[in-house]
């Protein structure tokens, strides 16, 4: 695995310097090529040529579903392989990979090739003098910048709908897990597409982001990562060519458990809402409201589950959680169980560093806690779950919703008057009701408030790929 | 008490007596400004003042807001039906009707476009609008979504919440309606800034708004300036959405305010520097017309004017000819003369800034082929239909966005390089395709990079057709099913029937 990138046909990139590629024990796998913003300009110039040469509406929607299907069956060719470098410079466990995040991927570029050719606009009725209709043409070059907590997954949801709409992408991975990118950079290029529509450049925020952030001929950038970068992102955006933004950014998500709810499946999925990526997705459901009634027991019952829980090798058949994904997480998260213990919450399991080496964090839960507190405002992105005990349905709703933050939400109760009533009151972009973190490439994600613009997934993320030309054809008015 | 602003009509074109509010409209009531200071409101006509409004600032905004913040949560919103918010934009609409002289004679004294225009096409047109989105009310779906049986998921296409609202001076009515109908209908509640220079025909809907029964706090209209109240409303933290109609310099502004505040949603609808492109085989008297229409239409203060007027070289001597003796037949003067096609740009500072253009134009070397002058009082508004030739593609009058009755003929030769050319701009709201050949005409605007391509035609717009821009023309569109995406917030809902947790 070298360490090239650029274009879809491998070139060396023109800065000799280069970032080091950790994974999460700390030890060096690779380096990769850092890219500048020079880079960029030449990356953008490859997209625009293919835009308006080999890509674009140059290839019909038919075409663009073959490739895109045939990317989905080399991935799926590939899967093992794709698991195993995914959790290797994640260190998410490798079962994890292999049977969640690598099927995902799949199943998103197989959605999008569906759309590809069924990319419609509108043909209005006005009168009879007129013929009135809409194209959603490709916008052309677009910039899509990903993080690095589900890599491989973060990529397809933003190559699907970009390539399936026809337009050409220049993508910066995360500088701290490039690896599953880099290889599906060869993986596209085996699939046909032609070069120049997809081009990967590694490198820092600083430099790269910002440069594709601001670039005069990128139309349109999509962002996920934090708020506070979402921001920069945006306003670059605004001081350069007033490219179209759509952000995904954190959360601070609430898990509602009310009386009635199956206790036993409520504690499950409040796990897998708490650990699940050792915490690091924006839809952890990082506070777990839990009805006075059944408080304790769930307490206890969530407690023990928590504790059975395997922190250590991703690549152990054993291991649920690996390490956090570099030393900067591990010390930030750290730092938010001190500010739970400084400013008085009780911990009740975990609160510390697993092993000595690395980045284990032992599944964490506070209680105690009171609503102005870091570690109940901030987003912790590790493996922390804060329990609140509530009484009163209506207090629960407005605690829930008191957040600049609107991206998940859960609400778990047998009684379908109770369960839906209060999931529909909730201030997010994706309710779950008696599960989380359920995804469907078909089914829209983003975020309310700050944790976002636009969506993505499903039918909706083809709107933020489309530039819409409205034709007005004059068959009869006389002026 | 804020003070009413009664005028009387005693003119050629139309006789009568208006009233117009003239407080700031907050929670369902006119009232005075917090800071007690008016704007003085101008007939561009004659440069004189017609009336005072009250003077919004930031503090009017928050009062704005919270009014709007709490009749979203209590009695508009998701607590009010589709149907009835339909009702309610339906009734403003038959409002409008009945008042339709009075609507379009507070316009053209306002805002300067011939009274004639205003009341044949403006005001209808507006009014169309409110009734086009009081239709989609309650047809605001959201989908369900197969992914298996042991689940339900749906999505839930809600209104954002309280929604900011800039508009320009050009068009100050149907920026209005445009802007508040599909708001409104999706369910939001709306804090709209009118133009400074031309709020009256906004503070007459609100009479009218106030009649058709909305709840106070609904909608709520302040007038100010932008750099105090547009500047507010889209840094404010309490406001979900901002969508602002204007130049592309302070469409800018409002993107990093909002990307500094609560990184609200944006729609921007900016400049443009439209291109008008005629072939040898189109129907030379019809476009001649169409291309007076398309520049010289509301005194070329029209985002998508066809200041850019490009004519193949077998009938260019023919265009030339015959569009000179169309644009000088035009009648410039009193919006209530008989038949006056134009009326004077908004303002000195306008005028004066179209003649700073003008002025380039001749400076660089362009040839002033009609035009390029004040018509009557030199302190005047009025400026004469302006033609300029023999111009270069680096000129300021072939770049910028003038904003005036100055248009720019360049005769072209080749398809493929007059394409080159017209897309050769940062803007990309809209262009036209004069040609009698399906070929070429769908060839060439299919290749043109604007939001919206006019074939055989200029300036149409419809409610049902989206309409807005590419490049730095803008971000996202207006009118149609479209407009509604920028009013709603996706939630997407995942019930579990039956999958069990390990």
């Amino acid at each position: 695995m070298n360490s090239t990138l650029l274009s879809t046909k491998a070139k060396v990139c023109s800065v000799p310097a280069c970032i080091s590629t950790l994974i999460a024990t700390g030890k060096i796998t690779t380096k990769v090529a850092e890219a500048t913003s020079k880079d960029v300009d030449i990356a953008v110039d490859a997209a625009q040529k293919a835009f308006d040469t080999t890509w674009g509406l140059n290839v019909g929607g038919a075409g663009r579903a073959k490739m895109l299907g045939k990317l989905a069956q080399l991935m799926e060719e590939h899967q093992q392989e794709l698991s195993a470098l995914e959790s290797l410079n994640n260190g998410k466990t490798f079962s994890w990979a292999m049977n969640a995040d690598i099927p995902i991927a799949i199943e998103t570029i197989r959605y999008y090739a569906g759309w590809a050719d069924k990319i419609h606009g509108q043909v209005q009725e006005t009168d009879e003098k007129k013929l009135t209709y809409s194209r959603h043409e490709p916008i052309g070059v677009v910039g899509q910048i990903i993080p690095w907590n589900f890599p491989l997954v973060m990529m397809t949801w933003k190559i699907g709908p970009a390539l399936a709409t026809g337009n050409c992408i220049v993508m910066k991975p995360s500088e701290f897990t490039p690896l599953t990118a880099l290889r599906m950079c060869e993986l596209i290029q085996e699939a046909g597409f032609p070069p120049g529509v997809f081009n990967l450049l590694t490198g820092y925020g600083s430099t790269v982001g910002a440069a594709i952030a601001s670039h005069m001929k990128i139309e349109k950038i999509a962002f996920t990562g934090s708020t506070l970068v979402g921001r920069k992102v945006m306003e670059a955006a605004a001081k350069s060519n007033l490219k179209n933004v759509t952000l995904e950014l954190g959360g601070k998500n609430a898990n509602i458990i009310c009386n009635d709810a199956d206790l036993d499946q409520a504690v499950s999925w409040a796990v897998h809402g708490s650990y699940w990526n050792h915490g690091q997705a924006c839809t952890a459901g990082s506070r777990i409201f839990v009805q006075s009634g059944i408080y304790d027991e769930f307490l206890a019952k969530f407690t023990e589950k928590s504790r059975a829980l395997k922190v250590g090798d991703p690549f152990s058949p054993d291991s649920y959680q690996g390490p956090q994904v570099s030393k900067n997480q591990f010390d930030r998260i750290m730092g938010f169980i001190q500010s739970g213990k400084d400013q008085g919450a009780t911990v009740v399991l975990g609160g510390d560093r697993n092993g000595t080496e690395g980045y284990f964090i032992n599944p964490t839960i506070f209680t105690d806690t009171t609503p102005d507190m870091k570690i109940v405002q901030e987003e912790i992105f590790g493996p922390v779950g804060v329990v609140i005990k509530f009484e009163d349905e209506e207090d629960v709703v407005q605690q829930a919703n008191d957040s600049v933050f609107g991206l998940a939400a859960a609400v778990f109760s047998q009684n379908i008057t109770r369960a839906l009533t209060i999931a529909h009151r909730l201030k997010a972009g994706t309710v779950w009701v008696n599960c989380v973190n359920q995804i469907h490439p078909n089914v829209p994600f983003g975020g309310f408030k700050q944790s976002g613009i636009g969506r993505e997934l499903g039918e909706y993320a083809l709107a933020n790929y489309t530039a819409v030309k409205a034709v007005q054809v004059n068959l009869g008015y006389v002026m | 008490m804020p003070a009413i602003f009664s005028h009387r009509f005693d003119t050629p074109l139309y006789t009568g007596n208006v009233y117009v509010q003239t407080g700031l409209f907050i929670n369902g009531a006119f009232v005075d400004a917090s800071s007690r200071t008016t704007i003085d409101i101008f007939n561009p006509s004659t440069g004189k003042v017609i009336t005072q409004v009250s003077e919004g600032t930031a503090k009017d905004i928050d009062l704005a807001v919270a009014a709007a913040r709490n009749a979203f949560n209590t009695t508009w919103g998701l607590k009010v039906p589709g149907s009835a918010r339909g009702q309610l934009l339906y009734k403003l609409a038959t409002l409008m009707e009945e008042s339709l002289e009075e609507l379009a004679a507070i316009e053209a004294l306002d805002n300067g476009t011939a009274f004639g225009v205003v009341k044949g096409w403006v005001v209808p047109f507006s009014i169309g609008l409110i009734k086009y989105y009081a239709g989609w009310a309650d047809k605001i779906s959201g989908q369900v979504i197969e992914t298996d049986e042991g689940r339900l998921t749906y999505t839930r296409h809600e209104p954002i919440g309280v929604v900011g609202q800039i508009i320009p001076w050009n068009a100050p009515l149907l920026m209005f309606a445009m802007k508040i109908a599909p708001a409104l209908a999706a369910g939001n509640t709306v804090v709209i800034k009118p133009s400074e220079l031309t709020p009256l025909s906004a503070l007459r809907v609100c009479s009218l708004v106030q009649e058709a029964g909305f709840p106070p706090g609904v909608l709520n209209v302040v007038v100010g300036y932008g750099n105090t109240v547009g500047s507010a409303l889209s840094s404010h933290m309490n406001i979900d959405k901002i969508s602002f109609t204007g130049s592309t310099l302070t469409g800018r502004k409002i993107m990093e305010a909002a990307s500094k505040s609560n990184l609200k949603n944006i729609t921007l609808e900016l400049g443009g520097k439209s291109p008008n492109i005629i072939f040898n085989d189109a129907d030379v008297d019809q476009a001649v017309s169409w291309a007076c229409h398309g520049i010289f239409f509301a005194q070329g203060q029209i985002c998508f004017a066809g200041s850019r007027i490009y004519v193949q070289s077998g009938i260019y001597d023919e265009f030339l000819a015959k569009f000179t003796i169309r644009s000088k037949a035009h009648k410039i003067g009193d919006p209530f003369g008989v038949d006056s096609y134009q009326g004077p740009q908004i303002s000195s500072t306008q005028t004066e800034r179209v003649m700073g253009y003008i002025k380039s134009g001749v400076d660089q070397g362009a040839k002033v082929h009609l035009g390029g002058q004040r018509h009557g009082d030199q302190d005047g508004n009025f400026i004469t239909p302006t033609i300029f030739t023999d111009t270069r593609p680096d000129m300021k009058i072939v770049q910028e966005e003038i904003f005036g009755p100055v248009s720019v003929v360049i005769k072209f030769e080749d398809q493929e390089d007059v394409i080159q050319q017209a897309n050769d701009t940062i803007y990309g709201l809209a262009a036209a395709v004069f040609t009698q050949d399906i070929s070429q005409a769908f060839e060439v605007g299919h290749a043109l990079k604007a939001g919206t391509v006019w074939v055989n035609c200029y300036n149409e717009v419809h409610a049902a057709v989206p309409f807005g821009g590419f490049k730095q023309s803008g971000i996202g569109r207006e009118y149609g099913s479209y407009a509604l995406e920028h009013y709603v917030n996706v939630k997407a809902m995942h019930i579990n029937i039956k999958h069990k947790m390990g």
